[in-house]
C-alpha cells in the first residue's frame, strides 16, 4: 500500500441569524435569511490537510455531508449553522489509505458515523471576515472549535434563486478527539478547510 | 518423475502442491501481522507490496497448477477409502481452490478499487479492472479477512485428514505426496 496517511476532519461553519425586530427602532423587520448548504450541486466542501511527515501537505476532503445555516444581513452575529457530515465518504484519493482512515485507527466509521458541527456564536469583525464558534462532535468526541470565516459573496443566482457563501478555516490536534494513531511528530495536527453556499430557502 | 502416477504424485504436482501451501500459511499470517504495523515501522510500506505481489505470484502457481492437473492427473483415491470420505475429499480439494480464488479476488478488489494497478515486485502490474463501486475497498476488505479465515481452517482439517490417514489408518494418504509410493495393503 501505499502512504497511507492521515485523517482529518470535519467541519463547518457559517452564518445567520435571527432578528432582533425590537431593538431596530424604524426598520421594517428584517428578515433572517434561511439557507440550505448547496451539497446536491457540490457547491460545499469539507476539506482537510495534514503534513505527510512534515514534507507535504496532504490533502483530502469528506464527499458526504449536508447542513443549513441562517443568516441576517442586518445582525450577521446572530447567524447560526447546523452540519452533518458521513464519516465514512472520507477521499484522500488513494483507496487503500482511505480503508485505513474509516477504520479503527483513525475515524472508527462503524461506530461514529456522523460528525456534527452546531455552531454556538458568530462575532463579525466589521470587514467581511468573522470568528464562528461552535461544538464539533469527532470520533465521539464534542468539544468546541473556533472557525475562522470569510463573508465570500451573496446574490442572486443566474437560475432564479438567491444564494450566499463562505469559507471557513480551522484547526485542531487530532488526539483532541481521541484519534491519536502516531502520524509522526509534524502530522499531529489537521486543518480544516471548508467552503459552504447556501441557497436561501425562504423568500 | 514429473507427471503424476498411478501410486502416488509426480514431482511437479508435488512442488506446486507444497508451494502453495507455504505460500498460503506465509500470506495469511503476513496479511494479518502488515494491518497492525505503525506508520513509522520500516516494513509498513514493504510488507503490504509483499503480501499482494506475492498473493498474485500464486494466483499464477495455481492457474499452473490446474493446467498440470489436466495435463497429468493426479493418482485415484485409495480403495481403502470409503465413499464418502472419497466425496468429502474431492469436495475439500474443490472448495480449497475456490476459496483461493475468491481470497486472490478479493484481495485485488481492495487494492484496485480506486483504479490503481497491483505492483508485483516491480516485475509486471496487474491493471485495476472493476473500480469504484460503493464501499468497494471495505467491504473487499472484510471479505478477504473472512474468507481467508475459511481458507485457512478448511486447509487445516485437509491437513488433519491427511494426517489422520496417514499414521491412524496408516494407508499411506500422506507418503504420496511426499514421493512415495503407498505401503501396498496389508
Ligand atoms: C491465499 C492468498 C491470500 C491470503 C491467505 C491472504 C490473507 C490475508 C489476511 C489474513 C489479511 C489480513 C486481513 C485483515 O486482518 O483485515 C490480508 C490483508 C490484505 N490482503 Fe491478502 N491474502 C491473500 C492474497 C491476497 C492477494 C492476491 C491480494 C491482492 C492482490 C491481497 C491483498 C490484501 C490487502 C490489500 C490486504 C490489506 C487489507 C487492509 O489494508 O486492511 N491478498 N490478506
Amino acid at each position: 500500500m501505499s502512504t497511507r496517511s492521515r485523517l482529518s476532519l470535519p467541519l463547518l461553519f457559517a452564518l445567520g441569524a435571527a432578528l432582533l425586530p425590537g431593538l431596530l427602532p424604524g426598520s421594517a423587520a428584517a428578515e433572517v435569511e434561511q439557507y440550505v448548504i448547496d451539497t446536491e450541486g457540490a457547491h460545499a466542501f469539507v476539506q482537510f490537510r495534514i503534513k505527510h511527515l512534515g514534507f507535504s501537505w496532504l490533502y483530502g476532503r469528506f464527499n458526504d455531508f449536508d447542513g443549513s445555516f441562517s443568516y441576517d444581513p442586518e445582525d450577521s452575529a446572530s447567524s447560526a449553522i447546523n452540519v452533518a457530515i458521513r464519516t465514512a465518504s472520507i477521499d484522500s484519493n488513494h483507496a487503500e489509505r482511505d480503508k485505513h482512515l474509516r477504520g479503527k485507527d483513525f475515524l472508527h466509521v462503524d461506530k461514529f458515523p456522523t460528525a456534527t458541527f452546531a455552531s454556538t456564536g458568530y462575532s463579525p469583525n466589521g470587514d467581511g471576515t468573522g470568528t464562528l464558534t461552535g461544538e464539533l462532535t469527532l470520533h465521539g468526541v464534542t468539544r468546541p472549535v473556533t472557525i475562522a470565516v470569510e463573508e465570500i459573496g451573496a446574490g442572486t443566482d443566474p437560475w432564479g434563486g438567491y444564494r450566499r457563501g463562505f469559507q471557513g478555516e480551522t484547526s485542531f490536534p487530532l488526539k483532541d478527539f481521541g484519534i491519536d494513531y502516531d502520524l509522526g511528530p509534524a502530522a499531529q495536527v489537521v486543518e480544516i478547510i471548508l467552503s459552504v453556499e447556501g441557497i436561501r430557502q425562504d423568500g | 518423475m514429473l507427471r503424476n502416477r498411478a501410486d502416488r504424485y509426480g514431482l511437479l504436482a508435488m512442488t506446486l502442491h507444497w508451494l502453495v501451501a507455504v505460500l498460503v500459511a506465509s500470506l495469511f499470517s503476513l496479511g494479518l501481522w502488515m494491518v497492525n504495523l505503525t506508520y513509522y515501522d520500516a516494513w509498513y510500506r514493504s510488507a503490504p507490496a509483499i503480501h499482494k505481489g506475492t498473493g498474485v505470484l500464486l494466483c499464477l502457481i495455481l492457474i499452473a497448477r490446474l493446467a498440470w492437473r489436466r495435463l497429468s492427473p493426479p493418482p485415484p483415491p485409495l480403495a481403502s477409502h470409503a465413499a464418502w470420505e472419497r466425496q468429502a475429499a474431492t469436495a475439500a480439494h474443490r472448495l480449497l481452490y475456490g476459496l483461493l480464488f475468491a481470497v486472490m479476488l478479493s484481495g485485488y478488489l481492495i487494492s484496485t478499487a480506486d483504479g490503481r494497478p497491483i505492483e508485483v515486485f516491480g516485475l509486471f502490474r496487474v491493471p485495476a479492472t472493476l473500480s469504484g463501486l460503493p464501499n468497494q475497498a471495505d467491504l473487499a476488505g472484510r471479505v478477504h479477512l473472512w474468507l481467508a479465515i475459511g481458507l485457512v481452517s478448511l486447509a487445516g482439517l485437509h491437513a488433519l485428514a491427511a494426517l489422520k490417514h496417514q499414521f491412524i489408518d496408516r494407508d499411506g494418504t500422506l507418503s504420496r505426496m511426499l514421493g512415495r509410493p503407498p505401503r501396498p495393503p496389508a
